[in-house]
Parts: C-alpha cells; sequence; structure tokens
C-alpha cells in the first residue's frame, strides 16, 4: 500500500506544481491520473520515488517513509517501485533480455552486471516476464528491431523484473496506435491484479483510463479536484478538471464505432488538451 | 555603398595607389629565384624516385618507433581520457568536478603538439619518451572533450530509467551510456591513432624522436629520395589505419 500525505514540490521560480496532495492507493488497485499538461502528473509520479525531490510531504510505502531516506537506501527502495515510461526508455543498442535485466540492476553487483553474469534465480524469472508479456521468442533481438507495442512490453518486463511492490506508469499509450493501446493497458491491468499491485498511471485518453482503471484522479494546477470511480467522471467533472469544452456532444459518425462502455456519456473523447 | 561620385573615385585611386607602392616593396632577386627553382625540382625529383634502400634500416626504426609512440600514447590517453571525459560532461559529473576536467582539457586543446614538444623534449632530452609525453597530453584533451560531447547528446531517457530500477551509478553508466556511444567513440579512439601516427612525423622534427627524427635528418642532409621513401611510407600507413578504422567501425555498429 502506498500512501502520500501533503505532498507539494515547489520548482525555483514559480508556482507550486503539487500542492497539498493526500491520497492512499491499496495493494492491486489501478489508479488513472488525469489532468490537462502541466498539471503535475508528471512530477507527481516522479516524487514518488524522487527522480523528482518533493518540497513538503511524506511518502509512505507500506512502512517505509520514502522522502527521508539517504541516497543508499533510498535506491533499495527505488527496486521496489517499477516504472514504465511514455517512450518506453530502453537501451535501444542492447538486447531485449539485457533490457529485461536492467531491471534487476539494484539486486546485483556492479561486477556480475559488467559481465553479464546474473544468478541463474534471476535469469530463470527474467524469462518468465517475457513470457507473461509475449515476447518470449524476441529475448535475443536488439531491443531497436522491435515495434512501439513490443518495446512497451519491454519496459513492463523490465519493471516486473524489479520484483516491484508498485508500479509508476507515465503515458505508457502516448506513443501507441489505439488498438496497441488497449492492448497494453489490458497487460498493465492484468498484471496488477495477478500480483496485486498497485499502480499509477498517468494518461491523457480518458476513455482509455475509464475502461481500464479502478479509480481515477483528476488534478489540476498540482491539486486534486476529482478522486473516485471511472463511472463517476461525468461532464461537468471533466470541465472542472480540463476546463470548459462540449464534453457531450459526438459527431454521428464516432457514436457508431464508440468502443468503451462508459455509462453517463458514450462518447469517443480523445482529449487532446 | 560610398554615394558620391566623388569620394568613391577618390578612395578607388587611393587603393591602386597603395596596391603600386605595396608591390614596389616587395624584394624580387630573380638569379636567387633560379637558383631556387633547380632546389625545388631536386626536392621534387627525390619525392619522384623515392629511395627506400639506402636508408632502409634508420627508416625501419623510425616507422616502429612512431609506431611505438602512437600506440602508447593513444592507449594511455584513452586511458586517462574516460574518466576526464566522464568529468567533464555536465549530465553526469558535479559541479566542482566539471569545471576542473573542462580546465584541463581547455588547456591541453589550447596547446600546440610542436609547443609541448619543444617544452617536454627540453625537460626529459631527445627521444620517443618526450614525444610519447607530447602526444599522450594531446590525446587526453581530444578524446576527453569528445568524450564528453557524446555523454552530453545521449537520449537521456534510458538514464533516468535504470535510475529508477536502483541501479547505482556506475551500473547506471555502463548499462545506459557505454551502448549508446561505443560505435562514436571507439571510432574516434581509431581516428586518433592516426592523428597521433602523423603527429609523430612533425614533432619528431623537434626532437621527439620517431619517423619524424629520421624525415628531419634525411632532409638537412639534401637526401630527398629518402625522405620521399618516408613520406610515402607515412601515407601508406595512415591510409591502412584509415580503412581498418572504418572497417572496425562497420562492425561495431
Amino acid at each position: 500500500m502506498l500512501s502520500l500525505q501533503q505532498l507539494s514540490k515547489q520548482y525555483k521560480n514559480s508556482e507550486l506544481a503539487l500542492d497539498n496532495v493526500s491520497f492512499d492507493v491499496p495493494s492491486g488497485q489501478v489508479i488513472g491520473l488525469i489532468g490537462p499538461s502541466g498539471a503535475g502528473k508528471s512530477t507527481l509520479i516522479r516524487c514518488i520515488n524522487r527522480l523528482i525531490e518533493p518540497t513538503h510531504g511524506a511518502i509512505y510505502l507500506d512502512d517505509v517513509e520514502l522522502t527521508q531516506l539517504s541516497t543508499s537506501k533510498l535506491r533499495k527502495q527505488r527496486r521496489r517501485i517499477g516504472m514504465i515510461f511514455q517512450e518506453y526508455a530502453l537501451v535501444e543498442r542492447l538486447s531485449v533480455m539485457e533490457n529485461v535485466l536492467s531491471g534487476t540492476l539494484g539486486y546485483v553487483s556492479f561486477w556480475q552486471s559488467f559481465f553479464r553474469k546474473f544468478p541463474e534465480p534471476l535469469l530463470q524469472k527474467a524469462f518468465g516476464y517475457l513470457e507473461r508479456v509475449g515476447l518470449l521468442e524476441h529475448a535475443n533481438k536488439r531491443a531497436d528491431q522491435l515495434s512501439g507495442g513490443q518495446k512497451q512490453r519491454v519496459g513492463i518486463a523490465r519493471a516486473l523484473a524489479q520484483e516491484p511492490s508498485l508500479l509508476l506508469i507515465d503515458e505508457p499509450t502516448a506513443s501507441l496506435d489505439p488498438k496497441t493501446s488497449r492492448q497494453i493497458m489490458r497487460l498493465i491491468k492484468e498484471i496488477c491484479k495477478e500480483r496485486n499491485l498497485p499502480a499509477i498511471i498517468n494518461i491523457h485518453d480518458v476513455v482509455l483510463a475509464q475502461t481500464y482503471v479502478d479509480r481515477i484522479i483528476g488534478l489540476k494546477a498540482g491539486k486534486i479536484v476529482f478522486d473516485g470511480s471511472p463511472s463517476a467522471l461525468n461532464a461537468s467533472v471533466l470541465t472542472t478538471i480540463y476546463g470548459k469544452e462540449e464534453w457531450n456532444t459526438t459527431p454521428a459518425c464516432e457514436e457508431e464505432v464508440s468502443i468503451a462502455p462508459v455509462p453517463n456519456f458514450q462518447t469517443k473523447l480523445e482529449l487532446a488538451i | 555603398m560610398v554615394s558620391s561620385p566623388m569620394w568613391r573615385w577618390t578612395l578607388l585611386v587611393l587603393f591602386l595607389l597603395y596596391l603600386g607602392v605595396a608591390f614596389s616593396s616587395i624584394d624580387l632577386n630573380f638569379p636567387r629565384m633560379l637558383d631556387g627553382l633547380t632546389r625545388g625540382w631536386r626536392f621534387v625529383d627525390g619525392f619522384l624516385n623515392p629511395n627506400f634502400t639506402s636508408r632502409w634500416s634508420d627508416i625501419q626504426t623510425g616507422i616502429i618507433e612512431s609506431l611505438t609512440m602512437s600506440v602508447t600514447a593513444t592507449l594511455v590517453g584513452i586511458l586517462f581520457s574516460i574518466p576526464i571525459g566522464m568529468g567533464a560532461a555536465s549530465n553526469i559529473s558535479t559541479k566542482p568536478f566539471y569545471f576542473l576536467c573542462r580546465f584541463f582539457i581547455t588547456i591541453s586543446r589550447s596547446m600546440q603538439e610542436i609547443i609541448v614538444a619543444i617544452f617536454l623534449v627540453a625537460l626529459f632530452g631527445f627521444g620517443a619518451f618526450a614525444g610519447f609525453l607530447t602526444l599522450t597530453f594531446a590525446t587526453i584533451g581530444f578524446l576527453g572533450k569528445l568524450l564528453a560531447e557524446e555523454i552530453e547528446n545521449i537520449d537521456k531517457a534510458p538514464l533516468e530509467a535504470l535510475k529508477a530500477t536502483g541501479a547505482s551509478w556506475l551500473q547506471m553508466i555502463h548499462y545506459s551510456i557505454v551502448p549508446q556511444i561505443t560505435p562514436r567513440v571507439v571510432g574516434l579512439w581509431l581516428y586518433r591513432f592516426d592523428i597521433n601516427f602523423r603527429e609523430s612525423a612533425v614533432i619528431g622534427i623537434v626532437g621527439a624522436g620517431g619517423i619524424g627524427a629520421t624525415l628531419n635528418t634525411a632532409i638537412e642532409r639534401y637526401e630527398y629520395d629518402s625522405a620521399g621513401a618516408i613520406l610515402l611510407m607515412i601515407i601508406f600507413i595512415v591510409f591502412l589505419c584509415e580503412y581498418t578504422s572504418g572497417y572496425v567501425r562497420k562492425w561495431l555498429i
């Protein structure tokens, strides 16, 4: 379980990027973090593993307070927090397997990783994760030979190789086509359920979020302005989060191909904000 | 340009006047030039008929010394350029270390090899050791700067991703930066090797050993045919390096 308490972040010479943000994420819950660009979504998830240092507040992962840790203890805790990125963030010239194993670097010594002498159990697990994301036969390919969707699967396998207690996911589908986006979101959701993993997903696509997450948090100018179930997300809430827009109108042609079973408004909202 | 016609013409006349005066001040000595032409021709003639045999053992010694100098200076230079280049890359270094490394690189890059060689020959005496030190010093600055630039230009997403996995600093460098820069950097190492070989011919002239010393002796003795042979050897070896490095880089990418 993850708990954020009164988290704030102030960048030098600018307004508060995060303003007193508090919420809990129980095990197994997948949270969709939505909000306009610049609302602080990226800052929020990077504050959790302290890739960005928060200014105030506390973060508890199970019983460990993350904001007060020394560098070496922080490194140990980061192993427990898997992260998945928008542009995959793979090392293109390394093989798929090496990319997955790079998730275990926190568990092996420098020389073990230097000579690629990963302990047998870690290797077996890494193969298992590759199989789970459906890329076992690509293990020895170079990462730059894969398609976008496959790269994101490697990113997921790398995060799993950390044996995480929490997943932080930054715009996982922003560089993918709609079909692949749904497959990746489904995979993430399934994995979180299997392993009872809590996850926070930054996402722009509201319909996609509503389809695959358990709970939605809306962020605007660093403040939480919505926290509830996906079904409670209606036009007035969207206006609060994103500003005024004709949320319910849809061109007739899109009505027919509407894919998401969304209560209240069956619209395909590609929020290009 | 100049709008008033009177000014325009005055300026033109003044310019022509200056040109005339300037030309008349050149001291042309035609008999001396003719003399020089025959000497110049002997030079060209020597190069057209290179003589590898009469000074072969000197050439051989010189070439081997130059190659030894280049290989050792390149290797030691690479060894030192790695920490210095990493320190001089702003994205992975800390402020004081960054300025220290940049300072060293600037010093190394601003000193011409020949000047360093003259200084080191004065310090350590004639011979290959002074040459080795000169080339090493220049190599560290050259490769350090380029390595730092390569590191600063990497895609930083994988670096962030590895930081997030809890990898140590060295592991982050080794897994996310090394693979990204290897092909370019190895290419630069090979390139520096053939620069070092060519430079060894130049600094030899000021007493730092190698093929340059042999070349200098040959020219001082007016043995232009041997000098021609030496130049051809240098060109041949640089060619060889060029092709090998191209091949190695293709294999690496």
